[in-house]
């Protein structure tokens, strides 16, 4: 009986088919209609324009194949990228893009992690900020403004929420400033983590009487640091390391309170290092900055 | 002989196609592969990593590939139904328009319109264009196949009946989306909902475009150019039934420890282990059959290029579960290790299998025979050496790379920055560009021997007029 669908190629491709259809519906369809694969965060909010079209440009120059978007709950990643992605906070991707490759770091928590400053110095140019960086540049995508009508069909599509001001608005943006406003929503549905190292951090610094610290430090400032705070502290995206409040001229900073500075970031741009720097360098970065600041 | 004549120049047809858009799919990703260590070879807008890398992958998925599959499953088709095709003029239209389409799809890639779907980038105007390439090829595979002359079904054209049946539902499945305009659409799926059908689609995409189609020409070809029947025709069976039931299951392991419900990754990574059995059905077949004479591997230039592809397919299907577990997929998902097992399965078993059923075709339509057996052996030395490594270099940079991101201090603070890692691939991703340079070569050899079998056949066609 077998037998004979080898010999009916309709019968069998009707079994084919049925046999295909089983895994498909158990792993594909049946989800579908349960909650779990439709779940909301609270907090989440719907793209507004400007960020829908930096997501739309994101997904136009194939971010995602080397950027992913999900971190993982295991430790060394959440140490990293910040907390671990949850089912809810994709409810307004069509399509996900959490990516295959991370040829660059994962994006999910970029949402807020530094000043726009810092975007579009970065996108202008990566190699100002990591010399040996891979990345292309994308400068060029502040020469290119929104199209408003397109957005609209966008938004609709969508089924996201819009006024008329914000879409006259749109007329005068570039597709740079789209994408940055894109970078600054990823993944901020989810609380950042904030100060948790603060505690056990000493008013002292240990390697103050090391003379060897601050070279090392100079070394991971230039590494990390000088992006955004410029050659020798003197500042840029972030702020100077030689004005007033730095060089104590406006009441003493403690070493530890720069250390939790650094450890911790701040909530207005400065990003959490002390996942990425042990307490060694943050020292010697310590040690740096007083050193940098004796010259004055 | 002649009366397959018309519809052998749309077989010939397909296979040239094939073959240029492979050349552009291969140099594309010689380019990109530069890029990821000289980011200066970034040109914006066209020609950046981001939208090189689609035209790459899409290139060669279907213009290289599905290209291949149409051109090689009409012949196989018409060879096992002993008949033409039933409809000769459509499948002619079929190629033009699958020309077109490919054509249109890589320049709709540079232009950057995609739906940033995995393997299914291309937006939804040309998503309709490829549902009726696929409904052509399925017209005339089925009409052809009912219309036969010969009463059995052979292995081949199960894989190929299974191929045309899955590929329709998962692509029309994975492309539903809300046109936002010509150019542009959005997934009819959000969230995790998206990814789950995207790596359904994903997965299977594999399963019914570079493994089933190619199973086809393997059970096929195999036989036709050693003159060894199958092995085990009971085992062919088993293998067939149980490989096209438990891949559709697959697809969640390429979202391990992401926010997909853990019980659908959990189900992924089972019937992943269990998929190793199937495929392991038609590579003991592949050997045993020509276990009944290995001298072949000698006297017959292609048997080793069956038996090579068919030695990739059973590594691939291996190595493929071993990525799924757990503990595994912590340390290289998101790696090099990734591309690196992508590419010995399209370079060791998909092109290789392939070509070999190409450097069979070819003769018989012009019905000759190849123009150098030594050119096929080089073209043969130089995929295998230069897919074995880039397939090996990418493994160890891999594992580095999942490595460095979870060395810790005594402290418990992490290592490496990214950066620090990412600098470590630099010298394996110039090496990388080292070997797709010695398999493209390689395949080059293949370019010149078909194309002088062609030219050998046409001045033997007129001489004999």
């Amino acid at each position: 009986m077998a037998a004979e669908i080898y010999r009916k190629p309709i019968m069998f491709a009707i079994v084919a088919a049925v046999v295909i259809l089983i895994g498909t519906i158990a792993t594909v369809f049946f989800p579908m209609f349960t909650e779990g694969m439709h779940p909301k965060l609270e907090n989440l909010k719907p793209y507004t324009a400007l960020q829908l079209a930096g997501k739309d440009i994101y997904q136009r120059e194939g971010c995602n194949n080397c950027h992913t978007q999900t971190v993982r709950p295991l430790k060394t990643e959440v140490m990293r990228y910040g907390d671990y992605s949850k089912a809810g906070e994709f409810a307004y991707d069509r399509p996900f893009l959490w990516g295959s490759k991370r040829t660059g770091p994962d994006l999910a928590r970029i949402g807020g992690r530094y000043p726009d400053a810092w975007h579009y110095n970065h996108f202008e140019n990566p190699q100002s900020f990591f010399k040996q960086s891979n990345m292309p540049k994308y400068g060029w995508l502040k020469d290119s403004k929104l199209n408003p009508a397109d957005m609209e069909a966008h938004m609709k599509a969508n089924g996201f929420p819009y006024t008329r001001e914000e879409m006259a608005d749109l007329g005068s943006k570039t597709e740079l400033d789209a994408l940055v406003a894109y970078m600054q929503v990823i993944g901020t549905a989810v609380a950042k983590k904030t100060a948790t190292a603060t505690a056990a951090v000493e008013e002292k610094n240990p390697l103050a009487n090391d003379p060897k610290a601050y070279e090392q430090g100079e070394d991971v400032y230039k590494q990390n640091c000088e992006a955004c705070h410029g050659d020798d502290g003197k500042g840029g995206i972030g702020p100077s390391l030689q004005d007033k409040t730095w060089l104590g001229k406006d009441g003493d900073i403690s070493d530890g309170r720069i250390f939790a500075i650094i450890s911790d970031g701040t909530d207005n741009g400065m990003p959490p290092y002390g996942a990425q720097l042990d307490k060694n360098k943050i020292w010697s970065l310590v040690s740096y900055i007083r050193h940098e600041q004796q010259k004055h | 002989m002649n009366d397959y004549q018309y519809d052998h120049q749309t077989v010939k047809g397909f296979i040239v196609s094939s073959i240029f858009w492979g050349v552009v799919g291969i140099l594309i990703g010689l380019w990109i592969s530069i890029q990821l260590w000289k980011p200066e070879w970034n040109i914006p807008p066209f020609f950046t990593y981001g939208r090189l890398r689609v035209v790459h992958t899409n290139g060669l998925a279907f213009g290289l590939g599905i290209g291949a599959i149409f051109g090689i499953s009409y012949y196989i088709v018409m060879r096992l139904a002993k008949r033409p095709l039933l409809f000769p003029k459509l499948a002619r239209f079929h190629l033009h328009l699958f020309n077109a389409a490919i054509a249109l799809a890589a320049v709709s890639l540079f232009m950057g319109m995609n739906q940033s779907l995995e393997y299914a980038e291309l937006e939804w105007p040309l998503d309709i264009g490829v549902v009726i390439l696929w409904v052509i090829f399925a017209v005339n595979v089925f009409g052809t196949i009912i219309k036969r002359k010969e009463e059995q079904m052979y292995i081949s054209l199960w894989f190929i009946i299974a191929t045309v049946v899955a590929v329709a539902v998962l692509y029309i499945v994975n492309n539903l989306s809300i046109p936002a305009g010509l150019f542009k659409s959005y997934h009819l799926f959000a969230g995790v909902n998206s990814a789950n059908v995207e790596w359904w689609y994903g997965h299977n995409a594999v399963g019914f475009i570079f493994t089933t189609p190619i199973l086809a020409m393997f059970y096929y070809f195999l036989p036709k150019s050693t003159g060894l029947p199958i092995y085990s025709h009971r085992l062919s069976i088993i293998a067939f039934w149980s490989l096209v039931f438990a891949y559709l299951w697959t697809g969640a392991h390429h979202l391990v420890y992401t926010p997909l419900p853990d019980w659908l990754q959990t189900l992924g990574i089972v019937f992943t282990l269990f998929l190793i059995a199937p495929s392991w059905g038609s590579v003991i077949n592949g050997y045993y059959t020509v276990g009944a004479d290995w001298s072949k591997m000698q006297t017959n230039y292609l048997t080793k290029f069956f038996i090579m592809g068919i030695t990739f397919y059973g590594l691939q299907t291996v190595q493929g579960p071993t990525q799924a577990i757990r503990v595994v997929s912590s340390l290289i998902h998101y790696t090099d290790w990734v591309p690196g097992h992508v590419h010995m399965g399209t370079m060791g078993w998909v092109t290789m299998t392939t070509a070999a059923s190409i450097y069979y075709i070819i003769p018989k339509i012009y019905n000759t025979e190849i123009y150098s057996v030594k050119v096929a052996n080089t073209h043969f030395w130089l995929v295998l050496i230069g897919q074995i490594m880039f397939s090996v270099s990418m493994w160890i940079t891999g594992i580095q790379q999942g490595a460095l991101w979870k060395a810790t201090n005594p402290d418990g603070s992490l290592k490496y920055t990214f950066m620090e890692g990412l600098v470590k691939n630099y010298p394996y991703w110039q090496f990388r560009t080292v070997a797709g340079l010695i398999f493209t070569v390689g395949m080059l050899f293949f370019i010149y021997n078909i194309y002088m079998t062609m030219r050998k056949g046409k001045s033997l066609a007129t001489s004999r007029a």
